[in-house]
């Protein structure tokens, strides 16, 4: 079923609907509204009388299917199993195609087509952003109005992107595995030290890494936002990328990119037999970092050096529900020696990022996120950590505005810490010896 | 060009973002939770957050005579939140402040747009529970549920909504404010009217303070699963667990078509060739629950019955999860699932499900049956599609016969999803002519030019 092609190849999905209202209990957005239009029981309604002809592709009807985080609270909560983050991407596609992007979108996603002009624009950025952001204690917020919330606190681009960091094959002696590594946009232009970290413990585990150096955003935001042709040929350059390289597995650390790389690729080329077979051969042996280091190279954590730190983890939405990676990031976590784990009541309720649905619902966004920030505070931890450059971006935001002071870190950042904690442990044994 | 005028009025009285016109929104308040419904636009939806504003909504309605619609969440079964006339939808999940927690004496005070569970959750550190607990306790409004009198797994032992309304703040079709009841255990003054409204549909005013009874939070609790092979072995063994004066919180039962769905999607080790289970939990005080738990295993494994007792919270939660899976699972089987309410005295429990097996037989549906038997209230699950329309023509008469029968049993058409438009036409076999004729007095007197919920009950 080519779910992004047309609306009626969703039909099915729209009829197992009961309307029973489950989806109000677990919609962030809904919690905030309580408009019947902003939860999946109106919406699927919305794309049913799209369907029956009872109204059109109205600037309206795109405003309702905007407000939604992709969080899948609600797939994961609907008694009848309706794929509701299906049926709104499907929505979102058709809009797209009877209506167009906004202008902004349009250019963006343009952007993302020309990989190179792309990856200059935000190297450029990396250097002149002093241009265009005033630089805060902890970031920076835009200087002027470029279609950015004037409150928010962005992360500084790095002056040099991941690329240009690390070469394209990061070997070890005597190793067991290759890999090859996408790092996605928010690791190569921002967290570019999170990449780092995953090279660097993949290579401490024996491990083979390949950085693909014409890798370039996965496309995900340009199918969250209906640009499905975007969206097929960022699958197309990047199913050809990986397939060149004989690798045991693809690693990813964001629960997005994961996504496109596990899943959507081959739901987008599905039409063609011949990419098809090795986008879904990628998807197989695509691993989520945690997931890779926990199932398949079995660490033993508890042998790692130790991190004397509190803290607490958010869990983002396509990791836990997209991915289903509920266990593995806080097995490394809880078993590295000197973490202490402080749980948050609702460690899997969505932060409000979603992407640039925070750019453009940053007034919502920002008040979902208090919610997430209230919970925070409560567990008393003074760190948190996550698994998505995206959700980091947000929550780091938001502690910024609110002056909480606590640091963000990737689950790979705490493990490299405690590799180098054990090592220092180990040279320090040298020392005394 | 009315409508325009009571948009502009709504608006010149509630101002701008409290009044909602696009058709976008509007087609979101034209259905509730009901299968097999039509569905209606209302002209417009209000969002009041004051009794002063839903008094100059209805004062809006009455000069221009137009119909008026309260709903909540909008989960209800019974199509008694559609607008089916048109006119003006107010939901009330504006007003969903906790106004008072008063452990002291055991009450609550809630506007109607306060969510079940929200209100379970803030009496909690007090070491109370308000008992009701519909399905859908994590999204109804207590509004809703008090004005639908919902009941939910509880009902055994703690009855339904209107067993905790203590009191009611109701605004009349009139526009004036009332007050019934309160906050005293005893109140016996003049008519019943906080029980008159409870159940009502929104039908004879619009609700905009409750008061509820609070309990005690159960000290303890043990879960058992009982296996039958023959289903009226489960229905004996709820008759004589009440009979041995142990009243169970939770008496469950799920038939052969019910276990067989739920295993088969959600495999939680459901035994598959029994003919019934029933989901049995006491609770109270440890030791009564204790006591109470060995007579049920006792009175299960005297009716050839297998039991199971959940050993910890761990267990007890796995059984859970089996029986919350039942509408999921039946859901999951056909795009339609034509959920019914019919209720029977405890003691035809066994009587009602050998029908209900008949009934899917002479109208060769696929009826999967559970429900709260300790109660006689069952839900009789038909899947199907609603754009068969042949096979439709058969659920209707399947869902009338259903009634009949429960009626005849000496049940009644509803347990706890009330009436709205899905049963109206069933509730003259309940009442008779004089019932229904005493029912539309009271609906006459308090709302002469029926402006409140028109459609639904009584029409």
């Amino acid at each position: 079923m080519a779910i992004y092609d047309g609306l009626k190849e969703i039909e099915e999905e729209l009829i197992k609907c009961m309307k029973c209202g489950n989806c109000q209990a677990v919609c962030p957005i809904y919690k905030e509204t309580r408009s019947e239009s902003s939860v999946a029981r109106g919406k699927l309604k919305l794309a049913e009388s799209i369907l029956k002809g009872q109204i059109g592709y109205t600037p309206g009807i795109a405003k309702r299917f905007d407000l939604c985080l992709t969080c899948q609270a609600c797939s994961e909560n609907c008694p009848c199993g309706v794929k509701v983050h299906k049926v709104i991407l499907a929505a979102r596609a058709e809009l797209a195609r009877q209506k167009g992007l906004p202008t902004a979108k349009k250019v963006a996603f343009n952007l993302l087509r020309h990989p190179k002009l792309f990856d200059l624009g935000l190297r450029m950025g990396g250097k002149f952003q002093g241009l265009a952001f005033k630089k805060k204690a902890t970031g920076m917020s835009p200087r002027f109005p470029i279609g950015l919330e004037s409150r928010r606190v962005l992360p500084t681009l790095a002056d040099k992107p991941l690329k240009s960091l690390i070469p394209e094959e990061n070997r070890v002696k005597h190793a067991s595995k290759t890999v090859a590594f996408f790092s996605g946009c928010v690791t190569n232009y921002i967290y570019t030290s999170a990449g780092l970290a995953l090279v660097d413990v993949l290579n401490r585990n024996g491990v083979n890494v390949i950085f693909p150096k014409d890798q370039h955003c996965c496309g995900a935001p340009a199918l969250i936002n209906g640009d499905v042709e975007t969206a097929r040929e960022m699958a197309k350059s990047h199913v050809e990328i990986f397939s060149k390289y004989n690798v045991d597995a693809v690693i990813t650390m964001c629960g997005t990119c994961g996504e496109s790389f596990k899943y959507k690729y081959s739901e987008l080329l599905e039409k063609d037999p011949a990419l098809l077979e090795k986008a879904r051969a990628i998807g197989n042996k695509t691993y989520d970092i945690s997931e890779y280091l926990v199932d398949v190279l079995k660490v033993d954590f508890s042998k790692l050096g130790n991190v004397a730190m509190d803290f607490t983890y958010h869990e983002p939405c396509h990791v836990g529900r997209g991915l289903g990676l509920t266990r593995q990031p806080l097995e490394i976590l809880k078993n590295i020696p000197g973490l202490a784990y402080k749980p948050m009541k609702a460690p899997n309720r969505c932060c409000g990022g979603a992407g640039s649905f925070s750019l453009t619902n940053y007034s919502l966004s920002y008040q979902i996120l208090g919610k997430k920030l209230d919970d925070i505070k409560g567990t008393g931890a003074s760190t948190v950590v996550t698994a998505c450059g995206s959700c980091r971006m947000q929550l780091e935001d938001g502690l910024a505005q609110e002056n909480m002071n606590l640091p963000v870190m990737h689950v790979i950042e705490v493990v490299q810490k405690a590799y180098q904690n054990s090592k220092q442990k180990s040279s320090d044994k040298k020392k005394l010896a | 060009m009315a409508k325009a005028q009571v948009i502009d009025a709504l608006i010149q009285a509630l101002g701008k973002e409290k009044v909602v016109t696009d058709p976008e929104d509007l087609i979101c308040y034209s259905f509730d939770a009901t299968a097999d419904m039509p569905s209606k636009l209302p002209d417009v939806v209000v969002v009041p957050a004051s009794t002063n504003e839903v008094v100059q909504i209805i004062n809006i309605a009455r000069e221009y005579k137009v119909p008026v619609y309260p709903r909540g969440s909008g989960t209800n079964l019974s199509g008694g939140t559609i607008p089916i006339q048109g006119g003006i939808v107010v939901s009330m999940q504006g007003m969903n402040k906790i106004l008072e927690i008063d452990a002291d004496n055991l009450v609550a005070v809630v506007q109607p747009g306060v969510v079940i569970q929200d209100l379970n959750n803030a009496v909690a550190p007090f070491g109370l529970i308000y008992p009701p607990d519909p399905g859908t306790v994590a999204t109804a409004t207590m509004g809703g549920s008090v004005s639908e009198c919902s009941g939910g797994l509880r009902g055994l032992k703690y009855g339904v909504t209107k067993h905790y309304v203590m009191g009611l703040e109701v605004v009349l079709a009139d526009g004036s404010v009332a007050r019934f009841g309160g906050k005293t255990v005893k109140n016996v003054t003049a008519y019943d009217m906080v029980k008159l409204f409870t159940g009502a549909e929104g039908t004879l005013g619009i609700i905009t303070e409750i008061t509820v009874k609070l309990i005690p939070a159960p000290e303890a609790r043990k879960s058992m699963l009982a296996i039958f092979n023959n289903l009226a072995d489960a229905g004996n063994t709820v008759t004589e667990i009440v009979r041995s004066k142990v009243i169970p919180a939770t008496m469950e039962i799920m038939d052969k078509v019910t276990i067989q769905t739920v295993e088969n999607f959600a495999k939680v080790g459901l035994p598959t060739n029994a003919e019934a289970l029933l989901l049995i939990e006491v609770d109270g005080i440890p030791e009564v629950v204790e006591r109470e738990a060995a007579i049920v295993v006792k009175v299960v494994e005297k009716n050839k019955g297998k039991i199971q007792v959940a050993k910890d919270d761990k267990e007890r939660d796995g059984l859970w999860a089996a029986r919350r899976a039942a509408l999921p699972a039946l859901a999951q089987v056909k795009p339609t699932t034509v959920l019914e309410d019919a209720t029977v005295p405890r003691s035809k429990i066994t009587e009602m499900l050998v029908a209900l097996q008949d009934i899917a037989k002479k109208y060769n549906l696929q009826i999967g049956t559970f429900g709260h038997a300790g109660d006689g209230n069952l839900h009789p699950t038909i899947l199907t599609d609603a754009r068969d329309t042949e096979e439709m023509e058969r659920v209707h008469q399947a869902v009338d016969e259903i009634f009949k029968t429960a009626l005849s049993l000496g049940g009644t058409i509803s347990g706890e999803h009330g009436i709205g438009m899905a049963k109206a036409k069933y509730l003259p076999l309940e009442f008779g002519d004089s019932g229904m004729e005493a029912m539309r007095k009271v609906k006459q007197a308090l709302d002469p030019d029926n402006l409140l919920n028109p459609g639904k009950m009584l029409n």
